[in-house]
């Protein structure tokens, strides 16, 4: 038997094509590994015989040298793509028995570039929440709580994807990012994880949380990983009008790049109240790989900094009271029996959505209601304007910014349950890029005193996704650990 | 710029919980058209043209049980178009729809179909008093024929003259037209109006459109009613009800055009408002469709003119001639049709008449005018009514006064 116990993507695509193993081997490995981590809880649906299945086409291609971007790669497909044929639950009761008839465009774009679906990753319903503990199906844990002997949150709400990837269950997952849910699991996790510049992956068959937020990204061990499958998942989509018709490069460019002569822009915002003094450490240590590399380090300032968790938890909620109004159990989903019509609709989503959704979906309709919409919608719009105005402003200045992605590690399940607003700062470090819609990436960089680890966000500028990877690589180069 | 925004609420024909539409930016802003009364232009305004997606439709009257919905419209977008309070008459408004669906024919933007609820109207009345400010509206949703809006209004009106004349107020509401018993029923009234919590669509970008793109959209605009209409009435000397008649449709005019060169336009036109129309009608086809082209009609019209068909015996074959595939000639002469018209061949007829019946001759000449209608009865009668009545009356009166 093989080892793949430490196989990254881009190891496991030279090995079959190499014909080290054939893709059934690693497939069958990877549901064995599922098997036996059920505890982790990283699935809502495995799909092994599609698996298998899958992994029989890609064999057959590696024979006829016809092999394509990931062929044969294992992943695992957060629960928020549409699958056609698969369940899709979006960690939900009100989509518990959801099976689409159509495939999201990121899904597609993997299976046609050769990855093999394992299965529906758990995570926060509806991609509410940062420690995967609002899902339907139960919370997920993280594998790196058995090093200190607590039960951890892997982050949310990509945790199933997170933990799946770091567990070894699969070789790398999809996530999606709203506000930090690829960054921050990936952080807690020990992992890459990248959100692109919005507008790089169709949104076309992601169940929506917050359009104008919402973008796909790869969680993966390493950045050279991050690339192949981000490769895979971008496109234009002309059935997301918000998709970009910008040109796609070769990441794997990143290689060649040399972050020499770059500026990396420090801002001295993010040295918020609360941040972890390890993590305060990682990051000064971060800085000094940079120098050390021949980059300039300056500091910057993002006056509107402090505004950017308020103004994310208007905007984010208004959009998902929108988006959400579907679920009304008359077409698909749950469906609770009522008298009459008032009646089916409070039963259906009173019992189909969960506590943390139906907060924000108050949230997001108080803030759009007659009387309060220009007090904090039409407020909000304009905050986030300043913030773009920010990065926009401090890019002129510097071409990279280097920060924490999380003011602390992971932590225990059950903990930061009674107040959201102590769950929401888990985001605070990640949502401004989200408003200005750039392009980060979290890189394990560091661990703390217990050996967690701890990431480093990088922000790049609109579609320079190519300069985060790079830098991503330089701190896996230099940070001393595997 | 035009921003798309979501206008949340629940309902079971609305799949998506909100529709998508524009509230603040619309695509098309202030304008105005004009329709003509009575003979006199009016110019009534036009408030906004927003874009909107059409919901679904409930069905509570298949079943006891059960409410159906169709959701065949659902998502479809659709133009809704809304006017300044301008119009005073049901005739206004519906004057008002015709040449509002003449103009979105003419541009290609909605077929105008009523009866397919391809276009539709929702219809706002109010009534007061000489002089003083407009009263309290009521909405009437979804009419879909002309006639239903004039119908509609004219119920409205009448029972809101009721309402304030027994010193009660109207209070506003959405009514429904019921066009079996020709009156309006109250839907729902606006104090069961909803909170809409109109914001930007964040799936849909702002739609910016270049002033380029509004130049060259405006140079290609075809030629609209109006403008066709005075051009018709100052190049082919048309009445402007003719001329109105002709252009409310573009390819009636297209025709119109085709027919008229070299033509004489009232002939021309008496042909397409009667025959044409008639036959288009009898048919069940609009003049595009039924793909009649515009020599087949010239060619015989041409024949008549040339005296070589009368105009009555070309309007009974009418049909017949639409039917057949052959050309205006070789089908009356099939028809045997074929106007006697040759002067010699006329004149063996009328001396045939007049040398069979000498004694009307003489009492024709002593005074008996009547007579002349006989002799050309019987020389139509013996022609087998193949003569032209036109020539046989010209050669008739020389013959005579020999």
């Amino acid at each position: 038997m093989n080892d793949f116990e430490n196989l990254s993507i881009s190891s496991a695509l030279e090995g079959l094509t190499n014909k080290k193993f054939t893709c059934l081997e690693l497939t069958e490995y990877f549901i064995q590994r599922i098997e036996n981590n059920k505890d982790l809880n990283c699935f809502i649906t495995s799909t092994f015989d599609k698996a298998v299945e899958m992994a029989k086409v890609s064999d057959q291609k590696i024979k006829e040298n016809k092999t394509r971007l990931l062929e044969g790669i294992p992943i695992g497909m957060k629960d928020l793509f549409c699958t056609n044929g698969v369940r899709t639950t979006a960690g939900s009761k009100i989509l518990e028995n959801f099976v689409p008839f159509y495939e999201s465009t990121v899904s597609n774009n993997l299976w046609n570039s050769g990855a093999i679906m394992l299965g529906k990753t758990n995570m926060d319903e509806f991609a509410m929440g940062s420690a995967n503990t609002t899902s339907f199906f139960g919370n997920v844990k993280n594998p790196l709580g058995s090093k200190v002997n607590k039960e951890l949150v892997p982050g949310g709400s990509s945790g199933g994807s997170a933990s799946a990837v770091s567990s070894g269950l699969c070789l790398g997952s999809t996530g999606s990012d709203t506000g930090g849910s690829i960054r921050q699991p990936a952080s807690f996790c020990g992992l890459v994880g990248l959100k692109p510049t919005y507008g790089r992956c169709s949104r076309f068959g992601m169940i929506a949380f917050a359009s104008s937020l919402d973008q796909a990204g790869p969680i993966t061990k390493t950045v050279e990983d991050s690339a192949l499958m981000l490769q895979a998942m971008v496109s234009f989509d002309k059935r997301d009008s918000t998709s970009s018709r910008q040109s796609i490069p070769d990441f794997s460019d990143f290689k060649k790049l040399s972050i020499k002569g770059k500026r990396i822009g420090i801002p001295k915002e993010y040295m918020i109240d609360g941040l972890n003094s390890d993590i305060k450490k990682v990051w000064d240590s971060g800085i000094s790989w940079f120098k050390s590399e021949g980059a300039e380090i300056l500091e910057i300032s993002l006056p509107h900094t402090k505004s950017a968790l308020p103004t994310y938890y208007i905007i984010a909620p208004a959009e998902a009271s929108a988006n959400l109004a579907r679920y009304d159990g008359i077409r698909y989903g749950f469906r609770h029996s009522a008298d009459d019509l008032n009646d089916l609709y409070q039963k259906t989503r009173g019992l189909g959505f969960g506590k943390e959704v139906k907060r924000r979906l108050m949230i997001g309709t108080y803030v759009l209601s007659a009387g309060y919409y220009d007090a904090y919608y039409l407020k909000a719009l304009k905050v986030r304007k300043l913030i773009s105005q920010d990065f926009e402003d401090s890019f002129q200045k510097c071409d990279l910014i280097l920060t924490p992605t999380t003011p602390n590690v992971a932590f225990p399940i059950g903990e930061k349950q009674t107040n959201p607003i102590e769950m929401y700062l888990n985001d605070v470090l990640t949502v401004p890029a989200s408003l200005a819609g750039l392009p980060a990436i979290s890189v394990p960089s560091g661990f703390n005193s217990e050996k967690l680890p701890i990431g480093l966000q990088l922000i790049g500028k609109p579609f320079d996704e190519i300069s985060i990877l790079a830098a991503g690589a330089l701190i896996e180069e230099s940070r001393g650990f595997k | 710029m035009s921003i798309f925004d979501r206008k949340n609420y629940f309902y079971p024909d609305l799949p998506q919980g909100y529709q998508i539409s524009q509230f603040e930016y619309p695509i098309v802003g202030k304008g105005y058209i004009n329709i003509e009364i009575e003979g006199k232009v009016k110019k009534i305004g036009i408030t906004r043209l927003h874009l909107e997606q059409d919901a679904g439709k409930s069905l509570h009257d298949q079943d006891i049980k059960n409410s159906y919905i169709d959701l065949n419209r659902s998502g479809c977008a659709l133009m809704e178009i809304v006017s300044e309070p301008d119009l005073s008459s049901p005739i206004e408004a519906a004057e008002y729809v015709k040449k509002l669906r003449s103009i979105l024919r003419y541009i290609g933007s909605c077929d105008g179909n009523m009866e397919k609820g391809n276009l539709r109207a929702d219809v706002n009345v109010s009534v007061k008093r000489e002089g003083e400010k407009l009263g309290t509206r009521c909405e009437i949703k979804n009419v879909n024929s002309i006639k239903f809006i004039q119908q509609a209004i004219e119920f409205e009106a009448k029972r809101q003259v009721n309402i304030i004349e027994s010193g009660e107020e109207i209070i506003q509401e959405t009514r429904l037209f019921d066009p079996n018993k020709c009156e309006t029923r109250s839907m729902r009234s606006k104090e069961e109006s909803h909170d809409y919590r109109y914001f930007p669509d964040p799936d849909l970008p702002p739609l910016i459109i270049s002033d380029e793109k509004v130049n060259s959209l405006k140079e290609k605009l075809p030629e609209l009613p109006d403008e066709k209409k005075d051009r018709f009435m100052r190049e082919f000397n048309l009445s402007s009800y003719d001329a109105e008649v002709i252009v409310n449709d573009q390819s009636t005019a297209l025709f119109f055009e085709k027919l008229v060169k070299g033509r004489d336009s009232k002939v021309v036109t008496n042909w397409i408002t009667g025959e044409i129309f008639s036959y288009l009608k009898k048919i069940n086809k609009d003049i595009k469709n039924a793909g009649i082209a515009p020599e087949k009609i010239g060619s015989l019209i041409d024949l008549i003119v040339d005296e070589k068909i009368s105009n009555r015996q070309a309007k009974e074959v009418f049909e017949e001639y639409m039917e057949s595939s052959d050309d205006a000639t070789i089908f009356i002469e099939k028809k045997g049709l074929v106007q006697l018209s040759d002067p010699s061949e006329i004149y063996k007829l009328i001396d045939k008449v007049l040398s069979d019946n000498p004694k009307m001759v003489d009492d024709y000449k002593s005074g008996k005018d009547k007579l002349f209608g006989f002799f050309i009865g019987q020389i139509m009668k013996i022609s087998k009514g193949k003569a032209s009545p036109k020539i046989v009356n010209e050669l008739l009166i020389k013959r005579l006064k020999e």
